[in-house]
């Protein structure tokens, strides 16, 4: 075949692949905003789920992301640290990155099982401190990762700097390093917020699901995510249309974070 | 001293990543146990999903949902790879520079909505175009695999985006300076060039659509058939799992965790594979 006509069929075929991802982008968006808004109004942010609302539900779902984003922080940013700044270079170093990269991509139902297993079989029923330890188990590698690498991408001659005044390596890199990695831990925070905010995986039999508004974590926790799916899998109009409601305002929020994530760091990419 | 405990602390935090995929594998194969005891190997090939007489005893067997797993993913990626393939080419070589930007951030945010929404708008839009178009009623494995690769896509074109950008820009200047087309200067130079992180970027999201739950739940149809034709519904083992590992007793919940662990054991051995062998030690 003519080389040239081969390159033009390539170069085509490669655009209109990237107008397809995007097309699927706004055919989504554009379904959820018309379906969704439909279904939003005043009252679907003041009452609970067994009125027709998602009050309970939002506020669940946060309570439980932020508790899980509460354990989940400090723990993997020392990991990172530990990682980068300790054991950097080492065996061990190596196969605890690795480990927690694949970790990564752990099938989120399989950390459901496992949670289900330690926290809420011996423990008689569904609990809120389950759904957080399950979220806090997906946030933990993503966390570990972004700190690690925004360590990285600190120069060394910081470090140096640091030592050179006669820091201990503690305050060096509490100080100097943490400081100039800032806006990278944070926004590898908030996309890791992003994440699990929507995740219903993790939270189907671990939380599980509450139609009334309650701040008991020792029993079943209201959630958005797990609502979201018994709800549109109901036959009547109401419940569908409150289950395309509650989607938008989801997607909404995922992306307001994922988008605000990435302001912070515009200028670095 | 403040400086030792500190880094105690952190040493301790690097550890739990470890003691957390020991513990996740310690307690899926203690539950195991008595499935594995039960049936041994058989539980890989054995069709039958049926709890005995008044909850004791009962057959169960993976075949099903490892089947409907493997093959939903093996949908999702045939269709997937040659589209996260041209995304990538065309955010590193075609596009002009003002429009590289919006174009990665909205394949970008494509990734980051969650995959319940995809399952939604999949059971509600994106099943009665399949039905339309293919026949059967609309869920079943290939909805399953087509909504499954619109969900890695975007997974599968940023790592490889990221690896093609590594190419040196001496390495494709020279190849275009002897007069090779743009197709060209992919196929031989950056291709080879990135082989390692095109190659992981495709396990990689193989592992991810392994484990997917969500959207496949809502599309899969969720029976325990084997299916006959690709339009057929069946289930997967996230899907069985999400709808009836609460409900399950003693020999069919042990099978359930049979079915997690095989899960867990064959996602965790794919993207191992994928961070070590093809990504390497390279960014470090």
């Amino acid at each position: 075949m003519n080389r040239l006509l081969l390159n033009k069929i390539v170069l085509i075929l490669s655009t209109v692949s990237a107008f397809i991802g995007i097309g699927f982008l706004f055919w989504i968006l554009i379904t959820l905003t018309y379906k969704g808004l439909a279904g939003v109004h005043f009252e679907t942010f003041t009452k609970d789920l067994v009125e027709g609302g998602i009050r309970n539900l939002l506020v669940g779902q946060f309570t439980m992301a932020l508790m899980a984003t509460l354990v989940a922080v400090p723990l993997g940013v020392l990991a990172g640290i530990y990682l980068r700044e300790y054991g950097h270079g080492s065996k061990f170093a190596s196969v605890i990155r690795t480990l927690s990269d694949v970790m990564t991509s752990a099938p989120s139902i399989v950390i459901g099982v496992f949670v289900f297993a330690i926290l809420v079989d011996p423990f008689g029923g569904y609990n809120g401190w389950a759904g957080i330890v399950a979220l806090a188990i997906m946030m933990l590698p993503i966390i570990i990762g972004t700190t690690d690498n925004m360590l990285a991408l600190v120069p060394k001659e910081l470090r140096e700097a640091g030592i050179a005044l006669g820091g201990s390596k503690h305050k060096i890199i509490l100080q100097i390093v943490l400081q100039a990695a800032k806006v990278g831990v944070t926004t590898g925070i908030l996309l890791s917020f992003a994440r699990i905010i929507g995740e219903t995986a993790p939270l189907l039999f671990t939380s599980a699901n509450n139609q009334f508004f309650t701040m008991d974590l020792t029993g079943q926790f209201p959630s958005l995510t797990v609502s979201i799916y018994n709800l549109a899998t109901y036959p009547d109009e109401a419940s569908r249309n409150l289950a395309w409601a509650a989607s938008f305002i989801l997607t909404a929020i995922v992306l307001f974070i994922n988008l605000t994530g990435r302001y912070f760091t515009r200028n670095k990419h | 001293m403040g400086g030792k405990l500190f880094r105690n602390f952190s040493f301790f935090s690097a550890t739990l990543s470890f003691f957390l995929l020991v513990g996740i594998f310690a307690i899926l194969f203690t539950y195991a146990q008595e499935s594995m005891h039960t049936f041994g190997f058989d539980f890989l090939y054995t069709e039958i999903w049926e709890p005995g007489e008044d909850d004791e005893g009962g057959i169960f067997g993976g075949y099903i949902p490892i089947m409907g797993t493997l093959m939903s993913t093996l949908i999702a990626m045939i269709l997937a790879t040659p589209l996260a393939m041209g995304i990538a080419i065309f955010l590193t070589e075609i596009a002009p520079g003002q429009i590289v930007k919006p174009f990665s951030i909205a394949i970008e945010l494509l990734a980051a909505i969650p995959s319940i929404i995809y399952g939604m708008w999949g059971l509600f839009y994106f099943a009665p175009i399949v039905q339309l178009l293919f026949g059967g009623n609309g869920v079943g494995l290939l909805t399953a695999g087509i909504v499954l690769a619109i969900m890695v896509i975007p997974f599968m074109a940023a790592i490889t985006r990221d690896s093609m950008n590594t190419t040196p820009d001496v390495l494709k200047e020279s190849a275009y300076a002897i007069g090779a087309t743009k197709f060209e200067v992919i196929k031989d130079v950056i291709m080879p060039y990135s082989k390692g992180g095109i190659i992981g970027s495709i396990i990689l999201s193989l592992g991810r659509a392994l484990g997917e739950t969500m959207a496949v739940a809502f599309l899969i149809g969720s029976v325990m058939t084997v299916p006959k034709v690709i339009t057929d519904p069946t289930t997967s083992i996230p899907v069985l799992l999400a709808n009836n590992f609460a409900e399950a007793q003693d020999l069919e919940i042990s099978s359930m965790y049979y079915l997690a662990l095989i899960l867990f054991v064959v996602s965790f051995t794919v993207i191992a594979l994928a961070k070590f062998y093809f990504f390497g030690r390279k960014k470090h």
